[in-house]
């Protein structure tokens, strides 16, 4: 299987539809999460909104998407955003919450407004709780991505998965959920923690060994 | 030339070291006019409050804690309005935060993910300078806070006074109007803020800011002010406004010093018995709070400026 290239197919469609995604989820994400934290009616409109709609399971939108984009690369990728964006946002949103008070009125004080402000002291402020979304929100976009594919005849690690079931071959459906979980923990144990690491450091947050 | 050498002389050789601001000729900098404000909860944090800043001078807000100079600086910054009253810089009302006010607050609140270095250029570039005029101007200032070497440094890496220093330097880097300090110093150890003081002195001596510095400590305020407005409490208001006539750098144990200070500190000690006393008869808001500026504590009456008290 990995020999006739088929696994090395798979992993790299899975990783695009993935990367499209999870990217999307995650700037959208952000910024929903700004807007819920920062803005009043946000808060009022949109965070019932979020916070009902985190209790669907992400493979229930897939459904929706069939009928919205068809059998295309779109609807699964529908599918992968509407999985992790919303715990993208709540994180986000408590990440904005948590920054100290202070660093926001001495923004204010020294005249720091508009995309500076945004992008200059929010997020960064904030990238701590941003980032423990991002972790969440990949492992949600993962799980939704296989889910998708196993449902949704596309190619991909979840079609190679369903592939084995239907030709009855244990080896190869336990080697794709060998390399699921191998992909799954590289992201989120090194990736991840890397960059983890590095913030907290960085901001302080740990003492520096 | 002559005029102001004798004048000097004179004042100097006059014993009235502390004496009542008379007030200066000129339109103020910034202009503090009966202003008051009452919190949600009914307290009354301030009330008509008149001050006038002029250009160059170094202004000390003292009084105990709760006396309403916080809030006073955080209206005087417009990240607070005041519920009555006006406060104008250059004839202009101030209704919200800008960098023409930049406020130094008691901590540091530095962008912990920038080093010294960027903390500074960040702002400087926000104020719209090039990136090449905000790394040399932040240069010019981490050297004027003596943090030449630590350019680099993440303010969690630093000490308390220095990360301190670094939020000096930021204000003075933006080079506002006027530059407000709430108790900059206070969370420091008596060592470092010492160091601070004499560092704060040489600075203001050689850009002469318009500063409004908070504090509730009397020998701080009698070492860094050409005036001492001296403020009670409940409700908040102006009890002397001073002059402070000692040259720099001023030793905060000159025996001239430490007698002024023995002096406010009657003053403060007088306002408060006053304003204690009539505690059980006077719950009601009009009552009982004037009538709290003592002649009798040793100090020259006559605020001129100041004495709210009164609606």
């Amino acid at each position: 299987m990995i020999a006739d290239g088929r696994m090395g197919a798979a992993v790299l469609r899975s990783a695009a539809r993935l990367a499209q995604g999870y990217l999307l989820s995650a700037v959208v994400g952000i910024a929903l999460g700004i807007l819920l934290a920062r803005k009043r009616w946000a808060q009022v409109t949109l965070r019932p909104l979020v916070l009902g709609l985190q209790a669907l399971p992400s493979i229930c939108w897939l459904p929706l998407a069939l009928l919205w984009f068809g059998l295309s690369e779109a609807a699964i990728v529908f599918v992968v955003v509407m999985g992790s964006l919303l715990a993208v946002a709540i994180s986000t949103e408590d990440g904005v919450a948590a920054v100290d008070p202070l660093l926001l009125r001495a923004s204010g004080v020294l005249g720091i407004r508009g995309a500076r402000f945004y992008l200059g002291v929010l997020v960064p402020a904030a990238l701590p709780g941003i980032v423990t979304g991002l972790k969440l929100g990949w492992s949600f976009a993962w799980r939704a991505l296989m889910a998708g594919e196993l449902l949704f005849v596309a190619g991909g690690l979840g079609q190679l998965l369903q592939q084995g079931r239907e030709l009855l071959d244990v080896a190869q459906v336990v080697g794709v959920m060998i390399a699921i979980v191998a992909l799954g923990t590289l992201v989120d144990q090194v990736a991840f923690r890397i960059l983890e690491t590095r913030i907290r450091r960085r901001w302080g947050l740990v003492e520096a060994a | 030339m002559w005029a102001v050498l004798t004048r000097l002389r004179h004042r100097l050789a006059s014993r009235h070291l502390l004496v009542p601001w008379r007030g200066r000729e000129g339109l103020a900098k910034l202009t503090v006019r009966s202003v008051g404000h009452t919190f949600g909860n009914e307290v009354v944090a301030l009330r008509n409050v008149d001050i006038a800043v002029h250009s160059g001078e170094f202004v000390c807000l003292l009084g105990p804690s709760g006396c309403g100079k916080s809030t006073l600086l955080y209206a005087l910054a417009g990240l607070v309005r005041p519920s009555g009253g006006r406060i104008s810089l250059d004839g202009v009302e101030v209704t919200g935060p800008g960098p023409d006010r930049v406020l130094v607050f008691q901590e540091p609140a530095l962008f912990p993910w920038l080093t010294v270095r960027q903390n500074i250029v960040f702002v400087l570039r926000a104020k719209g300078l090039s990136r090449a005029a905000a790394r040399v101007r932040a240069q010019e200032f981490i050297g004027r806070v003596q943090l030449a070497g630590f350019e680099d440094t993440l303010p969690h890496q630093l000490s308390g006074g220095m990360r301190m220093r670094v939020s000096l330097a930021r204000a003075l880097a933006m080079d506002p109007a006027v530059l407000l300090m709430d108790e900059p110093f206070g969370a420091l150890d008596a060592q470092t803020r010492a160091n601070m003081h004499v560092l704060l002195q040489h600075i203001w001596m050689r850009y002469r800011k318009t500063v409004v510095f908070v504090t509730h400590d009397i020998r701080e305020a009698l070492v860094l002010g050409d005036r001492v407005v001296v403020l009670a409490g409940r409700p908040g208001r102006v009890l002397q406004d001073l002059e402070v006539r000692l040259p720099r750098p001023r030793d905060p144990d000159e025996p001239a010093l430490v007698e002024m200070s023995r002096q406010i500190r009657g003053l403060l000690q007088h306002a408060e018995r006053a304003s204690e006393s009539p505690a059980p008869a006077a719950p009601s808001k009009e009552v009982g709070d004037d009538e709290t500026a003592p002649d009798s504590a040793g100090v020259p009456d006559r605020a001129s400026s100041g004495m709210g008290a009164r609606r």
